[in-house]
């Protein structure tokens, strides 16, 4: 939490705040920090590339100002062939954000589309989409990134987007189909369906909204999935090298030797600008996981006993919801996966 | 069918999808290896082109149907071809000779950071609240930086700065490697400051996750009936609490081992260890598809067989599973 504080201080970004009064004084502590940290890098991202004191591509021809410390005219010092590091900065960050939340949404898009769908049309078409799903799980995605963007000739923005996009739906199509099979169960969907509404509109209407935090989570993990791949992408020299982005900057600054150079302004301020970005992505997260789940929050308000927290009880859990109408064949489909072995419901039945 | 063959059924089906989407990537996209063969000697005849090809063994003589199954055939017997950029060198022999060094350092690094990420992870559940739990935003910091970037930090701090620990490689460059006692030490003193990388940045996601499985786990009415009988501590938190919350966490590490291992491979390049991850930055650099293919393969291999062992773990760790894994 120390590392946040400082930067806490300035109301950057609170969502929602005028709608409804209250709310963000709500939130568990994390996500607040969290929030504001990132909405940092978000003004900084919109404003960024508007004030950027110079090109971040114009080579300063003067031999003093090659690899220069940070002084009054170059804040963040200058790189080897005279470049401005701040200005690169301003319009790195928005390149990586940019390219980050863009994977985001399109990831996550999918991951609702294959989770809800696996969830409702169920039997064999809930475990062959669980089966791809499970597949491209424990395929390590960064090595098939490189040799997918290896092959391709433009290495641009558009490309990484679609291949990242296309790589990062499985996370969250996994956790959203396992809540969507929770809450088809429930006895509001079963009313909805009484009354006569159409699966679209259950879906759109009573599913997803009631997936909310959830879909959030999905998200945020995305990006910041997306922002280590993508820098660690251009760390090895798989994008477009001519673009201003963190990742583009962590490689010339390793390919030129700032490191044994000692120019650790080149090296640093990309670096912790993502750590930070990161940083703010997980509190955010572990805020909303605690939002969803009352037991994680702080223990300072509740009651204690003997040194313990007293916590509620479990709501009695729902048998069989998830075992419900699995035939024959999706049966053996579903006996190849992982979580047959510790589905608790599913026990003495085969 | 026990559990076990099932799961290698369903490893073998993963690893089959990894080889057919890597059988179609080169036929899918622009450029391939002649031609970035024949870009780097322009003075090479236009004719020399199906001399390279049959060379490389990346012709695709015969039907899609035929390569396939040539194509598979070689996978089996381990022939990648040979490779472009260290020119006689075949691929295998390279992947051959980088890939322990990989699989040791990055195993040993990623099971030492799970074992004590987990029981700090107890800790900080057992403890809500505690100071080691309050210590987790900052640990989740840790988390948030990129491997290479805490790697080239520590490089700089811990190398460059003061002199404790060598400043990249795999061991010292005067010596042969060979089973003797000075290239271990020093393999062992190189792989000391890669390995922290590994353990530092990757030990807070294990932690956070175990503690909020403990959390829930503590919850439950038998560790409070564990408790209310008046069972010692340290026998409620281990045998009633931890053990149970250990199975969601195996699973997740099952998840985790392909984001470890890619993390770790760019964090390789940093150190200049003589890993799979330097090879592959070689190959990205050198334009050279054949080796970039193998390696895909040979990770996601490698990252196959940790998942299986820890499905076998899984169903030694928890007597239902071994119930259910015997059906």
């Amino acid at each position: 939490m120390t590392a946040v504080l400082p930067i806490s201080a300035e109301p950057a970004a609170v969502p929602q705040e005028e709608a409804r009064p209250g709310r963000w004084r709500r939130m568990p502590a994390k996500a607040k920090a969290g929030a504001v940290l990132l909405g940092v890098f978000v003004l900084a991202a919109i404003i960024g590339p508007m004030v950027t004191p110079y090109d971040p591509s114009y080579q300063n021809p003067a031999p003093s100002l090659s690899l220069h410390a940070p002084y009054g005219a170059h804040l963040l010092g200058t790189t080897q062939s005279g470049q401005d590091v701040l200005s690169q900065l301003l319009v790195g960050i928005r390149l990586t954000l940019e390219l980050a939340f863009l994977v985001g949404v399109v990831a996550t898009a999918l991951s609702v589309l294959v989770g809800v769908s696996a969830a409702f049309l169920g039997g064999v078409w809930d475990e062959v989409l669980s089966l791809i799903t499970n597949v491209f799980l424990v395929i390590p995605a960064l090595p098939l990134l490189i040799v997918l963007l290896g092959y391709l000739q433009t290495r641009g923005q558009t490309a990484t987007i679609l291949v990242l996009s296309f790589l990062l739906w499985p996370w969250g199509a996994r956790v959203i189909r396992a809540q969507t099979l929770a809450i088809r169960g429930r006895d509001f969907i079963s009313a909805a369906r009484e009354t006569g509404e159409k699966t679209r509109r259950i879906i759109t209407h009573e599913i997803v909204p009631n997936e909310v935090s959830l879909i959030a989570a999905s998200f945020v993990n995305t990006v910041l999935y997306a922002i280590g791949a993508s820098v660690a992408l251009a760390f090895i020299g798989v994008t477009n090298l001519n673009s201003w982005s963190l990742g583009t900057m962590l490689y010339w600054a390793q390919s030129q030797q700032a490191l044994q150079l000692g120019a650790w302004w080149w090296f640093v301020p990309p670096g912790l600008t993502v750590a930070l970005i990161g940083a703010g992505l997980v509190l955010l997260n572990t805020g909303i996981d605690e939002l969803g789940n009352p037991r994680l929050r702080d223990a300072a308000n509740a009651s204690r006993i003997a040194g313990r927290w007293l916590r509620p009880a479990d709501p009695t859990p729902v048998l069989g919801e998830l075992s419900q109408g699995r035939g024959r064949l999706s049966a053996f489909w579903h006996s190849f996966s992982r979580s047959s072995l510790l589905d608790e419901h599913q026990g003495g039945q085969r | 069918m026990s559990f076990i063959l099932r799961r290698l059924v369903f490893y073998l089906v993963a690893a089959w999808v990894a080889l057919t989407i890597n059988f179609f990537i080169p036929r899918a996209m622009p450029g391939n290896a002649v031609q970035s063969v024949m870009s780097k000697f322009p003075n090479l005849q236009p004719a020399a082109y199906r001399a390279l090809e049959a060379l490389l063994g990346v012709g695709h003589p015969g039907s899609i149907w035929n390569q396939y199954v040539s194509y598979l055939d070689d996978v089996l017997h381990f022939n990648f071809g040979t490779d472009v950029s260290q020119y006689p060198a075949s691929v295998s022999s390279l992947l051959v000779e980088t890939l322990p060094w990989t699989i040791v350092l990055v195993g040993t690094a990623t099971v030492i950071a799970f074992l004590v990420g987990t029981v700090l992870g107890i800790v900080a559940g057992w403890r809500h609240g505690g100071s080691l739990d309050r210590a987790l935003p900052g640990l989740m910091f840790l988390q948030a930086i990129p491997y290479f970037f805490f790697a080239l930090i520590l490089l700089e701090l811990l190398a460059i700065r003061v002199h404790v620990f060598p400043i990249g490689q795999g061991y010292d460059g005067g010596l042969i490697p060979g089973w003797h006692w000075d290239f271990i030490s020093s393999a062992l003193y190189h792989s000391l400051l890669p390995a922290l990388t590994i353990v530092l940045t990757s030990i807070a996601g294990w932690m956070l996750q175990m503690r909020n499985v403990m959390i829930t786990t503590i919850g439950e009415d038998y560790v409070i009936a564990a408790q209310a009988k008046g069972l010692p501590n340290r026998r409620v938190i281990y045998t009633y609490a931890a053990r149970n919350a250990l199975l969601p966490q195996l699973q997740g590490f099952g998840l985790a081992v392909g984001f470890v291992v890619s993390g770790a491979l760019v964090m390789e390049i940093v150190f200049s260890y003589p890993g799979i991850g330097l090879l592959l930055l070689n190959a990205v650099t050198s334009n050279d598809y054949p080796l970039m293919q193998a390696i895909f393969l040979v990770i996601t291999f490698t990252v196959l067989l940790a998942n299986l062992i820890v499905d076998i773990i899984i169903v030694f760790a928890d007597p239902r599973a071994r119930a259910r894994a015997a059906l």
